[in-house]
């Protein structure tokens, strides 16, 4: 038999890898990110170490080159509001989306469900370059739709899809709709459906019984899965750069635009905190709604 | 209003019609993407014939050979790390209950799910950048360490599931045989954890081969992995190669992704 501080000494002795790998290539290198931010840009890229809070004004600000003076940078700001604006929609579409194919699948045969399942999940698991690549082969100009419609003679010329807001959405959509199905599965599975029958044999109506009966059953499903769409589209970069080709950039090509050559990495520093400091608002919410609907319940 | 008898809840004709369509098309624009690397035209939308011209293509480039050797050897070794790693960690936070700082590990753990990979990257970049000025190696370790770390998450948890479903009392039995914890572990707790680790070391294997947004920053010049390489290559002409080559990848991950499925449900058996 192996004491306490013995079990205590091997658990840490057993963390110690997968944390050392963690600290070295994942968590500590944010640190370096946050002491990049307060640096001065060199003038060829790379940094200058003296301490400078310009980076931090340039997030949402920007200089008068002449007169020195100070007003809100246009460009940034309709970037950040582009990405909240996109991440919602794609939130909003796939919510539309994943919660009826989630309730088809949580009504199939059980034996039937994890086939359904496996369907939604095996997209998810390939190359997130491969699928954003599938649909652009679908809008382009010379793609399938436009050269079907135009085949048929219901156009003359190609509709322009790629590079626009409708691109980027429907791309961060469809790579990460299984995000969005899989929490809302999981709690709907475990609903109990025949709260649903005793609402439709008291005469609600299906509206009613959807808005009273089973979307407060699985509103923790549904705010998970909201957050884990919106989380990762917030920082999406794969997606708006090959759907927008650079005219529709979202935060993520803001930040990679700040380190090129001649860039200003302390500013690429600040937007990386500024993304990171909105997802973990995000997360906070999350959990709190998961806490709150743990006591409700329970 | 007066319902028929045999009303069924499950059977949402609405809800059934838009899951429908949602498969549909979670799967056209994949399938297309297949049909159209086996096309004879340099068209991805005209159909002109079956051919096997553009895996030929692909296959004697030199560049996406490379690619793909740098790849598999990328995604073997971060495999092979974040398993290793996620296997010791797993035994250290399954079957007790909450520890002092288990809070802090779990966090730790899952935090490549949770911060976006811009942002990963960006740290990464930084780092290895001062590294790579101060040492001037621009090998591929550095491409290794970054993947095994957003790997171990999802190495941990299937692993993690395994050790939770498996019977405490066989451990027991072989330790109170005065079996050296080594012994016990090689001999009772290994054999019956390999479909967990063999899930986690596929996944991980998968999610390295498919990593397009770190290796970007990470990898030095002149270094491709094939999502990297196709990246690159969406810039210019887009020609069917690039169909063939994703084809081939889908193919993999396809594979392990079934592969994954059938082991997790014999478990259950």
């Amino acid at each position: 038999m192996t004491t306490d501080a013995q079990t205590e000494r091997n658990r840490w002795l057993l963390l110690t890898p997968a944390l050392t790998i963690l600290t070295l290539a994942a968590a500590g290198p944010l640190l370096i990110v946050v002491v990049y931010s307060f640096l001065t840009a060199g003038d060829y890229g790379g940094v200058v170490w003296t301490f400078s809070t310009d980076a931090w004004f340039s997030v949402i600000a920007e200089r008068d080159f002449f007169d020195e003076t100070l007003s809100f940078s246009d460009a940034h700001l309709s970037i950040f509001w582009r990405s909240v604006k996109l991440s919602l929609m794609t939130t909003v579409v796939a919510f539309l989306v994943g919660f009826p194919t989630a309730y088809f699948i949580a009504t199939r045969p059980p034996h039937k469900r994890d086939f359904w399942m496996l369907l939604i999940m095996v997209p998810f698991w390939t190359n997130l370059l491969i699928r954003t690549f599938a649909v652009m082969e679908i809008i382009r100009n010379e793609g399938v739709v436009n050269t079907v419609l135009m085949k048929l003679g219901l156009i003359d010329s190609p509709i322009q899809m790629m590079f626009t807001e409708f691109a980027v959405t429907l791309g961060m959509f469809y790579v990460f709709l299984p995000l969005m199905v899989l929490p809302i599965y999981a709690s709907m599975e475990r609903m109990d459906f025949s709260l649903v029958e005793a609402a439709y044999d008291l005469y609600a109506s299906r509206w009613k019984v959807l808005r009273r009966v089973i979307l407060p059953l699985v509103k923790p499903g549904a705010v998970a899965g909201s957050i884990l769409v919106f989380v990762p589209s917030l920082g999406a970069y794969v997606t708006p750069r090959i759907m927008g080709g650079g005219k529709q950039l979202m935060l993520g090509n803001l930040i990679e635009l700040q380190f090129g050559q001649g860039r200003n990495w302390p500013l690429g520093a600040a937007l990386s905190i500024t993304l990171l400091a909105i997802v973990m608002v995000a997360l906070i919410i999350y959990v709190r709604s998961a806490e709150n609907g743990e006591t409700h319940h329970g | 209003m007066a319902r028929p008898r045999s009303f069924d809840v499950r059977q949402q004709t609405g809800f059934t019609f838009v899951a429908i369509c949602c498969f549909v098309l979670l799967y056209l624009p994949i399938i297309l993407l297949v049909v159209y690397s086996f096309n004879a035209g340099t068209s991805i939308a005209i159909w002109e014939g079956f051919s096997w011209q553009w895996y030929e293509a692909a296959w004697n480039n030199e560049k996406v050979q490379e690619a793909t050797i740098l790849s598999l050897i990328i995604a073997s070794s971060a495999s092979l790390v974040a398993t290793s790693v996620a296997v010791m960690a797993a035994l250290a936070t399954t079957r007790t209950g909450k520890f002092k700082g288990s809070g802090l590990v779990f966090a730790m753990i899952n935090q490549p799910l949770m911060i976006p990979e811009i942002v990963t990257a960006v740290a990464l970049l930084l780092m290895f950048a001062m590294i790579k000025v101060s040492t001037g190696y621009t090998g591929i370790w550095y491409l290794i360490i970054a993947h095994s770390a957003f790997c171990i998450p999802f190495a941990y948890m299937p692993i993690r599931a395994r050790l939770q479903g498996m019977d405490l009392n066989l451990e027991q039995a072989a330790a109170d045989l005065y079996g050296q914890p080594w012994q016990v572990f090689r001999r009772v707790t290994l054999p019956q954890l390999w479909p967990g680790i063999l899930s986690g070391a596929m996944l991980s294997f998968v999610v390295s081969l498919d990593d397009v947004v770190i290796t970007e920053f990470v990898k030095s010049a002149g270094q491709d992995t094939l999502p990297t390489y196709m990246l690159g290559q969406l810039r210019r002409a887009i020609t069917p190669e690039v169909n063939a080559i994703s084809t081939a990848l889908l193919a993999i991950s396809i594979a392990m992704v079934v592969a994954f499925y059938l082991l997790s449900k014999s478990k259950e058996k």
